[in-house]
């Protein structure tokens, strides 16, 4: 057993060389994805500073590692990994880069400290259906180590999830698929104003389901796959432009068959709908 | 022989789809029992929070006793918000039923501030006595239509669905009982107006803000092309259309869609009919690499701005989606971050490009401001926030706080455990105003 164990290690200890320098040139931010975030929250966590996830998105925690490193390293403490501040953290740190993307795409929570062999900072994953498993299998041969890895997390907007976003970009899908990019970005506005009146639901859940309130609800039409447009109409609509005015409500009058709505003031008119207060 | 065959064939056939035809219509009855079952519940439900609300508001009025006042008007806030919550689930979206709704929420955003407030040292006023009696009065209105209401649905066996039907085929639905009963009790809410919660109350209902802080001379459709090719930098050959907005708009602006011939995408932009200010932009088109990094997005963010007079901007949020930099800025002034007065951009990384501009914010609530100064002393302010709070960063800021006023606020962001907070100290009184926990980045869920 213990042979088998120091055998493993060599092996590791063979194939996760630290590489010496990596970063691309950019200053890197708060608010950050990609790869460098991935090297940067990496080698913070070989020195102890950072405790996290190395998830690959600069977040609150990574952005106080950071800090915390620069105040210790003696550099200007202003929480941008800018050139000084990168050579400082290689010189300082050692980065298994194929160590920490095999984890990442194999989706194992693993942690990357120094002085601690990495074959004792991995657990695997423990669901694992045969399909996944040869797809990681796949992706273990060397000349994919080197391919871009996608992030494990990902920015959302303030106070809202990736799932809520999935439930507005399906509604926004089925009410305005046929329409252009703005009148999308729109209903998911008008979506967002009535979560914020007095006179509408609190929720996305509550607005999207209120009985009456969309025709792609009552037909079914919300459960359509959604495309990526609508996907990113939402995201714009979440992180705050709202082509709508502050409308409440928006109708087709070509097939608007209740009286009551032409009765509402109108805003604009954007493709189809006219939008009204 | 044959003909035998044939009949029994037909016969097993159409023995065959009449059994299949009774199938459907069954299955088809128990959903719409099911349904109307739970249209039915909702309904019921809320004739049953009102009953709990009118109590509960008349108990209070009988109350004196400031310890047994606040968990009683904690209960109105609960059932208010409640009622509220079921009114969502009956289908009325279609029917002017937003009144009620706008008072349920009312009633519930007045008892919360009096149940939260410290009732020893600010009692409630006769004011506010007068208000709990009229919501006393108004809630039994509402009890009584919806009794009504309630009792002729029970008695002539009236269904929701059929009230869904008329409301979406607009078939004379006022021949409808239900309807007819909640119209009612929506115009008996009209009568009520939202002054009479008091002059300190202000509705939760944020309210759509205006541009009544900018100033200029209204400009024309020409103008406003104008000044959409200044502000996109436009070449001269696209297509441009401009439109007017509605009626309905609170303040009037210019709606300008322009085509740009090369690439078939599209940018939409906003412009205000008073003064010409950009209101907002999007440009449509697909961004698929990433060839300059956040931090180089933020310098031409802050370099447009300045180009464009927007002065003493300074980052406060940046985040990056796929390939697109999403910026927030705000402006400061002597040192002190006006958090109200904040403009947003998208850039996009591939070749640093402006995709995205909204000043909304901005234009609401920009105007000349003097900064009061502070009557307690930053180290008086750290005293206040909870000690186990590590403080990292300190500023002083401006915010809209909870009751709608810009107050001036010391601002720390602090980490307790793993996350990070934002926390907003009155400079004036020490009132913590604001606690904000800030979002860390989601995992992706189910994916490898």
């Amino acid at each position: 057993m213990r042979k088998w164990f120091i055998c493993l290690f060599l092996i590791f200890s063979f194939s996760y060389t630290s590489q010496a320098h990596a970063f691309s040139k950019q200053v890197i931010q708060r608010g950050a994805v990609g790869d460098d975030v991935i090297e940067l929250q990496a080698r913070l966590q070989y020195l102890g500073f950072y405790r996290g996830k190395i998830d690959g998105v600069f977040g609150w925690r990574t952005y106080w590692a950071l800090r915390k490193f620069q105040y210790k390293f003696k550099l200007p403490v202003d929480g941008l990994a800018g050139e000084t501040t990168k050579q400082k953290l290689v010189r300082a740190s050692k980065y298994y880069k194929s160590f920490v993307y095999n984890n990442l795409r194999k989706g194992n929570t693993f942690t990357h400290y120094g002085g601690v062999p990495l074959s004792k900072q991995v657990k695997a994953r423990q669901t694992k259906t045969k399909n996944q498993a040869t797809a990681a299998k796949a992706t273990n041969t060397k000349q994919m180590a080197v391919k871009r890895v996608k992030s494990a997390a990902v920015n959302v907007p303030n106070g809202f999830s990736q799932n809520d976003i999935q439930l507005m970009a399906n509604a926004v899908h089925g009410e305005a698929r046929g329409e252009p990019y703005i009148g999308q970005v729109a209903v998911a506005a008008v979506i967002l104003n009535r979560i914020n009146s007095p006179s509408f639901p609190n929720t996305v859940a509550g607005v999207i389901f209120e009985p009456g309130a969309f025709t792609a609800v009552a037909d079914g039409q919300i459960w359509l796959t959604p495309n990526e447009t609508s996907r990113k109409a939402v995201l714009d609509a979440l992180n705050g432009w709202d082509p709508s005015s502050g409308a409440l409500y928006y109708f087709n009058p070509h097939t608007a068959t209740n009286g009551w709505i032409w009765s509402r003031p109108q805003i604009k008119k954007i493709g189809k709908h006219i939008f009204c207060k | 022989m044959l003909r035998i065959l044939l009949i029994g064939a037909l016969s097993i056939g159409i023995a065959g789809t009449a059994y299949w035809g009774y199938r459907e219509h069954q299955q088809k009855n128990a959903i719409l029992i099911h349904a109307e079952n739970n249209y039915q519940r909702a309904f019921h439900d809320l004739t049953y929070q009102i009953d709990l609300l009118h109590d509960q508001i008349g108990t209070t009025l009988a109350m004196n006793s400031r310890q047994s006042l606040s968990p009683a008007l904690a209960e109105v806030w609960r059932l208010a918000s409640e009622a509220h919550a079921t009114v969502g689930q009956l289908p009325l979206s279609l029917l002017p039923f937003n009144k009620t709704e706008e008072f349920l929420s009312n009633i519930g955003s007045f008892s919360y501030r009096a149940a939260i407030r410290d009732l020893d040292k600010q009692p409630l006023n006769a004011e506010e006595y007068k208000t709990l009696q009229q919501l006393y009065k108004k809630s039994a209105d509402i009890q009584q239509e919806l009794r009504n209401v309630q009792h002729l649905v029970l008695e002539n066996n009236l269904r929701w669905m059929d009230v869904e039907l008329a409301l979406a085929t607009n078939n004379r639905p006022n021949d409808n009982t239900i309807i007819d009963g909640f119209k009612t009790v929506e115009k008996n809410v009209q009568s009520y107006n939202e002054t009479d919660f008091g002059p300190s109350f202000t509705s939760i209902e944020k309210r759509t803000k205006g541009f009544e802080h900018i100033s200029g001379k209204k400009i024309t459709k020409e103008e406003a092309k104008q000044i959409a090719k200044t502000f996109l930098g436009l070449k001269g050959n696209e297509d441009i259309q401009v439109v007017h907005s509605g009626e309905g708009a609170s303040d009037a602006f210019y709606s300008v869609t322009i085509k740009h011939p090369k690439t078939k995408s599209e940018t939409y932009m906003d412009i205000t009919e008073k003064g010409g200010y950009p209101i907002w932009v999007i440009e449509n088109r697909p961004v698929n690499k990433q060839n300059i990094s956040l931090n180089e997005a933020t310098m031409r963010g802050l370099q447009f701005l300045k180009q464009h007079k927007f002065n003493n901007f300074e980052l406060y949020e940046s985040t990056q989606y796929d390939h697109v930099a999403v910026l927030t800025f705000v402006t400061a002034q002597d040192g002190v971050r006006i958090y109200p007065e904040s403009i947003k951009m998208k850039i996009a990384l591939d070749d640093g490009n402006i995709i995205g501009f909204s000043a909304r914010d901005y234009l609401s609530s920009k105007r000349e401001r003097k900064i009061p100064k502070p009557s307690i002393s930053i180290e008086q302010a750290r005293k206040k926030m909870n000690p186990n709070v590590a403080i990292m960063e300190e500023r002083k800021a401006i915010i809209m706080n909870n009751m709608n006023q810009e107050v001036l606020c010391y601002e720390f962001l602090g980490t307790l455990g793993d996350d990070t907070y934002r926390i907003f100290i009155n400079a004036q009184n020490g009132i913590e105003e604001k606690v904000e926990k800030l979002q860390n980045p989601e995992p992706i869920y189910g994916e490898i």
